[in-house]
């Protein structure tokens, strides 16, 4: 009986996102004048390129051959297309003690289990603070901001003494623990449940009889879904990108990007391997953007057909 | 009596789930966030050179700052150039560029996204703009401008302290767009479309009266994040502008607080010092923050 209830109330929130689209284009109309379309899209395309062309320019040198690597000035096309610059890759690794798939092998296995992690604890602190009535929210929520004004020079030394008294140097645990604690996600999740929560809702499914925790995996997660899609996007990224600084020593538990530097740190001669590495460790946290963002706005398209 | 007991131990039951939810990142934000800060506000009282123990020596670090510090007047003016222009420049950057992509269809908007997502992708890009902004007529911009004949011999872009302020914040804005400007847009996706329905029967005329009466006022809770993630990145530009113009740069003029305590701290040892100065900063933000949430809180009146 109170099942039932709770996934009413659950697809009925669902349905609310496709609700709001809807209603928005069409009123949108009204309040539009033509002349300020067309200047709003012209800025659109001026800063889109601005943000787009490095991104362009390091596809297009990937892909040069030498003699147009070194033409005057550099052009932002290629005319001869090649694969060399990726072909030069494994001579250019062949010195790696350790297989390179295991370097893959960490990267993905590291960047999957921290994200995961990182997403999961985020959303359910997020929520206490969102939504719960306990006395240390106020201030516990006030650290966190702080903490994301504390730059992180001088915390080096200390996070040193606490890994070792940890035990994880040197661990895989060293590179996924301290990213949780990361307040960033905390912050975002917080922010979005304070409105994509409405109170009416809590409390309707606590009349049910549902716990925090059971209106959290039932009620709360699949409503701000967005929010932790595009989440786990900035995890992914900061993850797969990230170089542990003389914390892991162990060869066989590196990831891919220290070793990337081998390649990159390279005259002009490299510079075309160089841009192939960088196009390559872009692939996956695009992947990731793309799936994610064709998730979320799918989640508001598929509501809005049931409407 | 009976009644209000169960009340209460409902209520007792509830709060108790609310904790084991906060608990696991309590435990790590502990253990790696507010340890580590608490060590290091204390250590700025300490003179700690990372071989020999941590010594004492009161306020002592603080009063050389104001007083036997030369660079230190140079790096906090410098800082507070960077963070006042990018810091707001940026902020609206990603709620404007958000505002205007929200009105497109579906795959426009994720296109679109995508392009200004970009730059805080691509990661490790920096070198692209060393290669841009090189200062020799190989690098993009001199060959352009050569080209085009704006200028006849190259400029040295990063070795000339007229262009190096410009070129940071440049890449700054460029590198900064990623995070607040996806969150503001799941920020606006979250608004209640009858709100614009509403506004638009009670006399809402234009886009303008539109942001200002009804978007602003239901975007606050992400306004304020990334308010909070603008000032983060906008105090601590360093890795920018180290990679760039190098430390010292040119005429100190983009020399920030946070290359001059990586300065300190890992190339001349002084952590206790590095510490005050990590303190400083942190205040200084701190009060920024604070004016900002005053002046969020007037959106919409």
């Amino acid at each position: 009986m109170s099942n039932k209830k709770l996934t009413a109330i659950n697809s009925g929130s669902k349905n609310k996102p496709a609700l709001k689209a809807s209603g928005r284009s069409q009123v949108k109309r009204y309040t539009r004048s033509k002349a300020g379309n067309f200047f709003y899209v012209l800025f659109l395309i001026l800063f889109g390129s601005f943000s787009v062309l490095p991104l362009i320019y390091c596809i297009v040198t990937a892909f040069k051959p030498l003699e147009e690597l070194l033409v005057y000035p550099p052009k932002l096309y290629v005319v001869n297309p090649t694969l060399q610059n990726f072909m030069a890759l494994p001579d250019l690794l062949s010195n790696l003690k350790i297989p390179l798939s295991r370097y893959i092998f960490n990267s993905f296995f590291v960047t999957v289990i921290t994200t995961i992690l990182y997403v999961f604890i985020a959303a359910m602190a997020a929520f206490t603070l969102a939504k719960s009535k306990i006395r240390a929210r106020r201030v516990f929520f006030l650290v966190v901001q702080l903490a994301l004004l504390f730059n992180g020079t001088t915390l080096s030394v200390p996070l040193y003494l606490i890994y070792s008294w940890l035990g994880i140097i040197d661990t895989y645990w060293v590179m996924i623990l301290p990213y949780i604690a990361s307040t960033m996600g905390v912050f975002l999740m917080k922010q979005y449940m304070e409105s994509a929560l409405p109170d009416a809702l809590m409390e309707a499914a606590e009349i049910d009889g549902a716990g925090p925790v059971r209106i959290f995996f039932e009620i709360a997660m699949p409503i701000v879904k967005p929010c932790w899609l595009t989440l786990t996007m900035f995890g992914f990224r900061d993850v797969w990108a990230a170089i542990p600084d003389g914390t892991v020593f162990n060869e066989a538990l590196k990831t891919l990007p220290t070793i990337m530097s081998q390649v990159t740190a390279g005259g002009i001669a490299r510079s075309g391997s160089a841009m192939a590495v960088t196009v390559i460790m872009m692939v996956p946290p695009i992947l990731v953007y793309l799936v994610s963002q064709s998730n979320v706005i799918e989640a508001m398209s598929s509501a809005g057909i049931k409407e | 009596m009976n009644k209000s007991g169960a009340k209460r131990n409902r209520l007792k039951n509830r709060n108790a789930e609310y904790y084991i939810l906060l608990a696991p990142f309590a435990a790590f934000f502990f253990l790696f966030m507010v340890l580590p800060v608490l060590s290091s506000i204390v250590l700025s009282f300490f003179d700690y050179d990372m071989v020999s123990l941590p010594e004492f020596s009161g306020i002592e670090n603080y009063a050389r700052m104001f007083i036997d510090d030369e660079t230190f007047p140079v790096v906090v003016k410098n800082t507070l150039l960077f963070a006042i222009i990018t810091g707001p420049v940026g902020f609206l950057l990603s709620f404007v560029l958000a505002w205007f992509i929200n009105e497109f269809s579906p795959f426009v908007r994720t296109v679109l996204s995508f392009l200004f997502y970009c730059p805080a992708l691509i990661g490790n890009g920096l070198f692209i703009w060393q290669i841009a902004f090189s200062s020799d007529s190989y690098g993009y911009m001199n060959s352009l401008l050569l080209s085009w004949g704006f200028i006849d011999e190259p400029i040295a872009w990063l070795r000339n302290s007229s262009y190096i302020v410009p070129v940071i914040i440049l890449v700054q804005l460029w590198q900064s767009m990623g995070v607040s400007f996806l969150a503001n847009i799941s920020g606006l996706q979250n608004i209640n479309g009858d709100m614009f329905e509403a506004g638009a029967i009670d006399g809402i005329r234009n886009r303008w009266q539109e942001l200002w009466y009804i978007t602003l006022p239901s975007m606050k809770d992400m306004l304020l994040f990334s308010a909070v993630m603008q000032i983060a990145s906008s105090f601590s530009i360093s890795t920018i502008a180290v990679n760039l113009a190098g430390y010292p740069s040119v005429g100190n003029s983009a020399d920030t607080l946070v290359s001059h305590i990586g300065d300190v701290g890992t190339v001349k040892y002084e952590m206790g010092y590095a510490s005050a100065l990590s303190v400083f900063l942190f205040l200084l933000m701190v009060v920024t923050r604070k004016l900002i949430v005053k002046l969020l809180d007037t959106a919409g009146k």
